[in-house]
């Protein structure tokens, strides 16, 4: 029957205290499982509690996480971008092109940045311009960047990027921190106060729990969605610079996938695919989870299609045990 | 509503004979009855899939789950013929459509039962239902040799001009046809994605239809499994790796609106015979096979825009109503 109720949250008669509000939190939770994975993979391998090799598997998330900030506005706002992998392969490509014809590191960030805000543009034109939905568009958008890739490199791939250029996938800003663990955390910190602080977040807000609603209160529906694209774009962009700086090299098959891993990072999160709820805060931690689970069964010498098995499994469970904890409360009342 | 959709199949009917005939003037034969024959065995499996796509998008939903769940039973029909050489094709076939089946049952439950968005459940299990692939196989591979003969040459075997594996697919297209257009099932799919609130008014249980068109995806997918392993005499874990997204493609070039209740099984068809012909027709006049990505993408967007202006209803609409938007989600 629920599946005709149009709104989304159920709004309790009174609000229990703060210190059990903020205990019952997807965030705490979260955290709770963090500490739990981080304990146990201590125990599992004795290579883990090593700084080093912690500064290493923040790799496993820094550029998704990049991406999933952006994702979370958007999906927040009830809309979906599965186009993020291929905009870096595409992004990747241009500046592997770039590269092979002796442009210097500054062109080839801002060629990568910028190839991110034309996809962007594109996808933001044709979901809020066109009004198309946007689960259909990204899937096509994404078989176009990622083909034109493909016809650009075929089985070719682009290498000789300058060095200068390998500091943004492979440098280190101070001690153990990577230049981009910094980077996640400037922008973990712009996205926060973007979201949560601004007249900008409250529309996202607003857009995704009542779309209707929103119209009739003035906010620039169509506008804000755009924003929300392009903003995206510009991160795989950013993401897709980090990506080729660590790995040297563009194949057209790069970062194959990360569209997925992207999404179960936004929702492992706490926000809610049918938009309307969500923290960064959130986002965040999940990034962390995901993160040392995949490099704990690393040490493990867990395969990697294995690791997907887990990773689909804690999207799912995720997903599944507030909707059947609420199920039960809702039983034994 | 119905004349337009009319529209949609003849529109389509006429562009794939356009396209067939420009090919032909590239290419000596290319409209031989002969290839014509080979393309559509070619896109069998795609138009197989396609419906099974087709009646879970009817529903308001989405299954990304279909090439997974085809790589996990063909993985396993192929390793059981590889070490019982000796069981029955038949028991086989059902032992694919059943796999598939329970695969597609798994995504149903998810779905109905706890109601969580198919877009999320089907991506979760995309990512494990391959690794379960792997994780069978320990990521070897079961090639030709291994197959037993009768396994691989029965879809290829010729009756009465066409492969079998052709009219596996046409007795697939006449029964979902049946299904959905004749039976109370494809009435109560068409109703649960077109007006949620009135189905069940209407006494139509919303989540057991999901859960029925689920599982029909499945079981098309296990049969396809076979199918493809067949076809293509190899099993591994990356097979049809994608091409989850070539059925929905499928599905939206033929006019099957993503927001549920509106679409036919003329449109599917249809749709996948384009991106068949599509496929077929670039190494003959000379395009690159890597630009097939590109092109198929640019086919998707461009009908996602024609599809919106066909729903568009008529009259003008000062504000967007939020029933349509749900399906973004």
């Amino acid at each position: 029957m629920s599946d005709v109720v149009s709104s989304k949250r159920v709004i309790p008669d009174r609000l229990g205290s703060k210190t059990s509000r903020l205990l019952a939190s997807w965030e705490v939770l979260l955290f709770g499982v963090a500490v739990l994975i981080f304990v146990f993979n201590s125990f599992a391998s004795p290579y883990f509690l090593n700084a080093w090799n912690l500064s290493d598997a923040t790799f496993n998330f820094t550029e998704k996480a990049m991406i999933a900030f952006a994702m979370a506005l958007l999906v927040i706002a009830g809309e979906i971008d599965l186009s993020v992998a291929a905009i870096i392969a595409l992004a990747s490509t241009a500046m592997g092109a770039a590269a092979q014809a002796g442009i210097g590191t500054p062109g080839l960030v801002a060629i990568g940045i910028g190839t991110g805000l034309v996809c962007g543009a594109f996808n933001g034109l044709l979901v809020a311009g066109l009004r198309l939905p946007s689960i259909v568009v990204t899937i096509g958008t994404m078989s176009l960047f990622r083909g034109i890739s493909y016809i650009v490199l075929g089985d070719q791939a682009y290498g000789k990027y300058p060095s200068s250029f390998a500091y943004f996938g492979q440098g280190y800003v101070a001690w153990m921190f990577s230049f981009e663990f910094v980077l996640f955390i400037i922008l973990a910190a712009a996205f926060g106060i973007l979201l949560h602080a601004t007249n900008f977040g409250r529309q996202v807000y607003v857009i995704g729990n009542n779309e209707f609603a929103a119209r009739f209160s003035g906010i620039p529906v169509e506008r804000v969605k755009f924003i929300l694209f392009l903003l995206t774009g510009v991160m795989a962009g950013v993401a897709s610079v980090c990506l080729t700086s660590r790995l040297g090299s563009t194949r057209p098959s790069i970062a194959q996938g990360w569209e997925l891993e992207v999404v179960t990072m936004v929702v492992l999160g706490g926000v809610s695919i049918l938009g309307g709820a969500g923290t960064i805060a959130g986002v965040v931690i999940a990034a962390f989870v995901m993160g040392l689970v995949t490099f704990g069964l690393g040490l493990l010498n867990v395969p990697g299609i294995v690791m997907s098995i887990f990773v689909g499994l804690l999207l799912i469970i995720t997903i599944a045990i507030p909707i059947i904890a609420r199920r039960i409360k809702e039983m034994s009342r | 509503m119905n004349r337009l959709l009319k529209n949609r199949e003849i529109l389509l009917t006429v562009i794939i004979a356009a396209m067939i005939a420009g090919f032909a003037t590239r290419a000596q034969g290319f409209a031989s009855p002969g290839n014509l024959a080979n393309i559509f065995n070619d896109t069998s499996i795609l138009i197989i899939l396609a419906l099974g796509q087709m009646t879970v998008i009817l529903t308001k939903s989405i299954d990304l789950s279909v090439a997974a769940n085809l790589a996990f039973t063909g993985m396993a029909v192929a390793m059981t013929n590889a070490a019982y050489p000796d069981l029955p094709l038949a028991l086989l076939i059902v032992m694919a459509i059943g796999i598939g089946a329970f695969l597609g049952a798994i995504n149903g439950y998810l779905v109905w039962a706890l109601r969580i968005p198919p877009i999320v459940v089907t991506l979760g299990t995309l990512t494990i239902y391959r690794g379960m692939a792997f994780v069978l196989s320990g990521g070897g591979w079961v090639n030709a040799h291994q197959m037993a003969p009768s396994f691989l040459n029965v879809p290829r075997m010729p009756v009465i001009g066409l492969p079998i594996l052709s009219w596996i697919a046409i007795l697939i297209v006449l029964g979902a046809w049946f299904v959905l257009t004749r039976l109370p099932f494809g009435r109560a799919a068409y109703a649960s994605g077109g007006n949620p609130t009135a189905a069940i008014y209407a006494g139509i249980d919303i989540g057991w239809t999901k859960f029925i068109a689920f599982v029909v995806s499945g079981a098309l997918a296990g049969l396809s499994g076979y199918l493809w392993v067949s076809r293509y005499a190899v099993a591994y874990v990356d097979i049809a790796a994608g091409f989850e997204l070539d059925t929905v493609a499928a599905c939206v070039i033929g006019g099957i609106s993503i927001a549920g209740g509106i679409g036919s099984v003329g449109g599917a068809v249809l749709g996948a015979l384009f991106l068949g012909v599509i496929k077929n027709a670039l190494p003959v006049i000379g395009i690159s096979p890597f630009a097939q990505m590109a092109i198929s993408g640019i086919v998707i967007v461009l009908a996602v825009v024609f599809n919106a202006r066909a729903e568009r209803k008529a009259g003008r609409i000062i504000l967007r109503d939020r029933g349509a938007k749900e399906v973004s989600a």
